[in-house]
């Protein structure tokens, strides 16, 4: 469900305003510079995402420019990424980390395949994500058949998993951390899930 | 944080203290500059370090590291002694003229609270730390507040001991700047006037934060300044999302809500409701968490779903209860007990989310030599870092392993980063903002909720397969998702704020809800599983409406920055928390200028009113609806394990024994791990205070990857003050080692100004400093500088977090 905003492009509101060349906004002055100039950068094609910093809890609106999204067999690549100047916060402005967060997103040491580290091993070895899950889930499995701690030391049920423990993102949205903790403690009945607010 | 950022700009005085927002918070640190523009405000700075909102600052007062209470409550004994505290705002809005019980006692020679066994060197019964409770069974009060065991009288007794001279001996401060500093602060307690208070990981950091920032409240109430537009007590937080992963329950001792997890002992639903719900203390409080049953039911539904029925307590033993050892304590498994368990062999396996505990926790090689012990390892991460890979060669030495030694099987998957999916994240201001998908993540990388939901569905898919132990939860849970193998966050958003399971009805039979209606009031939700909703706490976020995160509204109807239709904030869109504070008795606001709430005659209007919207003034609901007494809390009765007062105690390693009472010196609540890699140093041997801190270049331990941030900020170093250097022959760019007692750490000196040595009762103490955000992988010059190769595993006994400011070490050139 992505309000229309989204998608209507601060470049695509200004050139509404000069349909049928009156080239003046709703604000009622002249349009027709700011169009030109505009028509002149490498962002005039882009798709804007409203999104935000992941970094600290202030919580800045940025802008993610795409280029690609509307051609065929063309994958998006992220080309720039601005502040927000509709968002009360930080009202367009970044700092420098903000200002960097292409760099975050288009990164050639990002991780883009599952690596797997043997027992005793002094290598990655890259593996398929069908045969990962499978592993883990096996993992899981064996460890809870055999850890679950069904009584505790006074012999009152407790049905708890102790011999895993979860520790979750602070750049995990409230729907992942909501889902880590209904998965892992209602579901499996792990208890050690702790997050970055700890430390 | 009680307000929000952009009512900072509402402040007359701001007290940054435990932070540095100019460095770590740089864009909300505008609304700071905002008030200095526009209002004249004041901005004081109180920090071990004359850092980058020490530069802006109007005042600047340097202080030892870990003795913020001491300074704290040199200003509640400054504010008490000199009346400089708002009376009446205390007298309807604290628990001030509540009577503290007889047999409470502090001995202050000793510095312990009554119910310290010395025989088991702990606090064995803390049920003296409470009220005068009367037949009635609510806390008896004197609203004069002269008897001499109100708590304003007791208080006011308790902080006398903390005079400015006092204040100069333990922080190192001089008495004179800390009485010009009090002045400004305190000059807030007129109905006129607001100040904010701004802290971060400076307070949360240490062995008596919780007591830390109980001090900081207690003078924000003391000077009228909780609950109103400029006032508060705002938490800046670190990261984007921990307010809303502390919010939906990733801590091992909170459901989402703030609900806490079963314990053993809480044996049916009903033991485990009635446990946590509180009895009421005053006659006529609100009490709001006696609406817990309500929550917890409508929880479980959306955990269980139809397995979650009436006959079977909604699914309540399915849930996994808190085990409590033979000794009679809960056990626990926060962060720090969860790496030392984990050492001691007692974990099999375990899950990273975008965490990396070698860099980010306490004790790097403890962290180490307990990861070395798993069975498995799965890290899901943006980049390479150093807790996937520390089976490497040069991370393992630090342990003096090799890889042949470490058995750990690792997984390090490939996960998308924050654009690269949907979702909200909550910012310290409480705003749930949705966030839209920009692009695909690159490669094989997959967002989180793909990777937790096939390793669930998989686990699930065995159990049917093969059977196992207790299956019934991981087959009764409600995984109801349109894709089950990656939920669609919207899903994922409409459960956590809940619907309808049947046609919801009120006292009088009326239908309030329609079946499959999503909700939009807490009251809506039911204890007789009519209702789901995954975290009562966000009720209000997803509601028929739409998605109320995705809101994009500027308008400012209040003029004060408050936004009510700019995303949705937590608890029910109110901007400022306890804004029943903001107005007077009468429901007048105290400044008519700034008005957070005000009472019309017929109802409360301004913001979301965190008080029954049509209950008049004098209905004496109590403005802390989710306290049992309905006032805000002075005196803490039986909530914090260290006491009921806030007092001064040394960091764990101190350079001094404390001046106020040496025997307990350090808070004696306080716990220690006793693995071989939990050791403490003496004064003698490290004599130097250390502290750690944040560049406004780098973020934690992620943008050592990043080219730009790597250009600005290189590479680890230490900030030396010019005395210490010259003592030490060390010039700027010399390769210096900090050592402590677990671990040391090498990089360049950079000597400064910015750190002054001080006398601390009597004896001359030097502080050193140093940016944690390096490592091992990365670009640039790594060279495994990992800042906490030489921090503590020392916790909070309250809070469980770790005391990385405030340690001892030594400084040697290399």
């Amino acid at each position: 469900m992505q309000p229309p905003l989204v998608r209507l492009t601060r470049r695509e509101f200004l050139r509404t305003g000069t349909i049928g060349g009156a080239a003046v906004s709703a604000l009622g002055f002249d349009l027709t510079a700011a169009y030109a100039q505009v028509r002149e950068l490498k962002i005039a094609r882009t798709t804007e995402t409203r999104s935000t910093c992941p970094y600290c809890s202030v919580s800045c609106g940025v802008i993610i420019h795409t280029l690609g999204d509307r051609s065929r067999n063309v994958t998006p690549a992220v080309v720039h990424v601005e502040g927000d100047p509709d968002h009360p916060i930080n009202q367009g402005t970044l700092c420098p980390k903000g200002i960097t967060l292409k760099q975050n997103i288009v990164n050639d040491r990002r991780l883009t395949t599952v690596k797997y580290r043997a027992p005793g091993g002094r290598v990655w070895e890259d593996k398929p994500w069908d045969w990962a899950i499978d592993r883990i889930a096996g993992l899981v499995k064996d460890t809870r058949d055999r850890r679950l701690r069904i009584e505790d030391a006074r012999g009152r049920t407790i049905n708890a998993l102790t011999a895993i423990g979860v520790i979750g993102g602070c750049t995990d949205t409230n729907e992942v951390n909501y889902l880590l903790v209904k998965a892992f403690r209602a579901g499996l009945g792990v208890v050690p899930i702790e997050q970055q607010a700890r430390i | 944080m009680t307000n929000g950022w952009t009512d900072i700009r509402n402040a007359d005085v701001v007290l940054a203290m435990g932070g540095n927002p100019a460095e770590n918070h740089p864009v909300g640190f505008r609304f700071v500059m905002d008030a200095k523009r526009n209002r004249n405000a004041i901005l004081v700075c109180v920090d071990p370090r004359f850092n980058r909102t020490a530069a802006v600052a109007d005042r600047f007062v340097q202080i030892r590291a870990g003795t913020d209470i001491a300074f704290l409550g040199g200003l509640i004994n400054y504010a008490l002694a000199r009346a400089r505290f708002h009376e009446e705002y205390v007298r309807l809005f604290t628990n001030a003229p509540l009577l503290v019980s007889e047999r409470y006692a502090f001995d202050a020679a000793r510095g312990v609270f009554s119910g310290w066994d010395d025989a088991q060197r702990a606090y064995t019964d803390v049920s003296s730390w409470a009220y005068d409770i009367g037949p009635d069974g609510f806390a008896r009060t004197d609203p004069t507040l002269q008897h001499p065991r109100t708590v304003f009288q007791v208080m006011k007794q308790f902080y006398a001991r903390y005079t400015p001279e006092e204040v100069s001996r333990i922080c190192g401060c001089s008495a004179d700047d800390f009485v010009k500093t009090a002045e400004v602060i305190t000059s807030t307690y007129t109905a006129d006037r607001a100040g904010t208070i701004m802290y971060a990981l400076g307070w949360t950091h240490h062995s008596h934060s919780v007591q830390l920032i109980h001090a900081a409240a207690m003078l924000q109430l003391l000077l009228g300044n909780i609950g109103r537009p400029g006032g508060g007590l705002n938490a800046l937080r670190g990261h984007a999302n921990i307010q809303g992963g502390t919010d939906c329950g990733m801590a091992y001792h909170n459901l989402p809500g703030y609900i806490p997890v079963p314990k053993a002992a809480d044996q049916t639903l009903d033991a485990f409701v009635s446990a946590a719900t509180p009895r009421a203390l005053r006659p006529n409080s609100t009490n709001f968490w006696s609406n817990t049953d309500r929550f917890v039911v409508s929880q479980l539904k959306a955990f269980y779903g139809a397995a979650a029925t009436r006959p079977n307590d909604f699914g309540y033993r399915l849930h996994p209860r808190l085990p409590q050892a033979e000794s009679g304590a809960y056990e626990n498994w926060s962060w720090a007990y969860i790496f030392d368990a984990m050492h001691d062999g007692d974990l099999e396996g375990f899950f990273s989310f975008g965490m990396n505990p070698v860099s980010n926790g306490p004790n790097s090689r403890k962290a180490i030599a307990a990861l070395a012990k798993l069975r498995w390892l799965v890290v899901a991460e943006n980049f390479e870092q150093e807790t996937a890979a520390f089976w490497r060669d040069d991370i393992l030495s630090l342990v003096d392993l090799r890889p042949e030694d470490v058995q750990t099987e690792v997984f390090m998957l490939p996960a998308a980063n924050f654009a690269e999916k949907d979702g909200s994240f909550v910012n310290s201001a409480r705003w749930i903002q949705w966030k839209w998908k920009a692009v695909d993540p690159p490669g094989d990388a997959k967002p989180d909720q793909e990777i937790v939901a096939r390793i669930f569905l998989k686990v699930r898919e065995l159990y049917e397969k093969e059977g196992g132990t207790f299956p019934d939860p991981i087959r009764g849970l409600h995984w109801w998702y349109s894709n089950p193998t990656s939920p669609s966050l919207e899903e994922v958003s409409r459960e956590i704020n809940g619907w309808a399971v049947e046609d919801v009805r009120d006292a009088s039979g009326a239908v309030v809800v329609r079946r499959g209606q999503q909700l939009s009031r807490f009251l809506d939700t039911r204890a007789d599983g009519s209702t789901l909703s995954g975290n009562w706490l966000y009720i209000g976020m997803y509601t028929d409406q739409g998605n109320m995160a995705q809101r994009r509204s500027t308008a400012d109807p209040s003029g004060l920055g408050r936004y009510p239709d700019w995303t949705f904030s937590w608890p029910a869109n109110r901007r400022i928390l306890y804004n029943r504070c903001s107005a007077d008795g009468q429901g007048r606001p105290w400044d008519a200028t700034r008005v957070g709430i005000a009472w019309n005659g017929e109802r409360w209007v301004g913001d979301t009113p965190d008080y029954t919207v049509d209950s008049p003034p004098g209905a004496d609901l109590g403005a802390f609806i989710m306290l049992p007494e309905g006032v805000a809390r002075l005196f803490v009765p039986g909530q914090f394990v260290d006491g009921p007062w806030s007092e001064h105690y040394e960091p764990v390693e101190s350079p001094v024994p404390n001046p106020l009472h040496p025997e307990h010196s350090s808070n004696p609540a306080v716990r220690p791990f006793s693995s071989a890699f939990d050791v403490l140093g003496t004064a003698e041997e490290y004599p130097i205070v250390c502290t750690t801190y944040r560049l406004t270049e780098h973020f934690h331990y992620w943008t050592k990857n990043n080219p730009y941030a790597v250009q600005l900020q290189p590479e680890f170093f230490v900030e030396i003050p010019e005395e210490l250097a010259r003592q030490q022959d060390i010039a700027n760019g010399d390769q210096v080692r900090v050592t402590s007692a677990r671990g040391s750490i090498e990089g360049k000196a950079m000597v400064t100004r910015r750190i002054k040595p001080m006398q601390i009762d009597g004896r001359q103490v030097y502080q050193i400093g140093f940016p944690i955000h390096w490592g091992f992988l990365g670009r640039g010059t790594q060279r495994g500088a990992l800042a906490n190769l030489v921090t503590p595993t020392v916790v909070d006994p309250n809070s469980f977090a770790p005391e990385y400011k405030g340690f001892l070490v030594r400084l040697e050139k290399v």
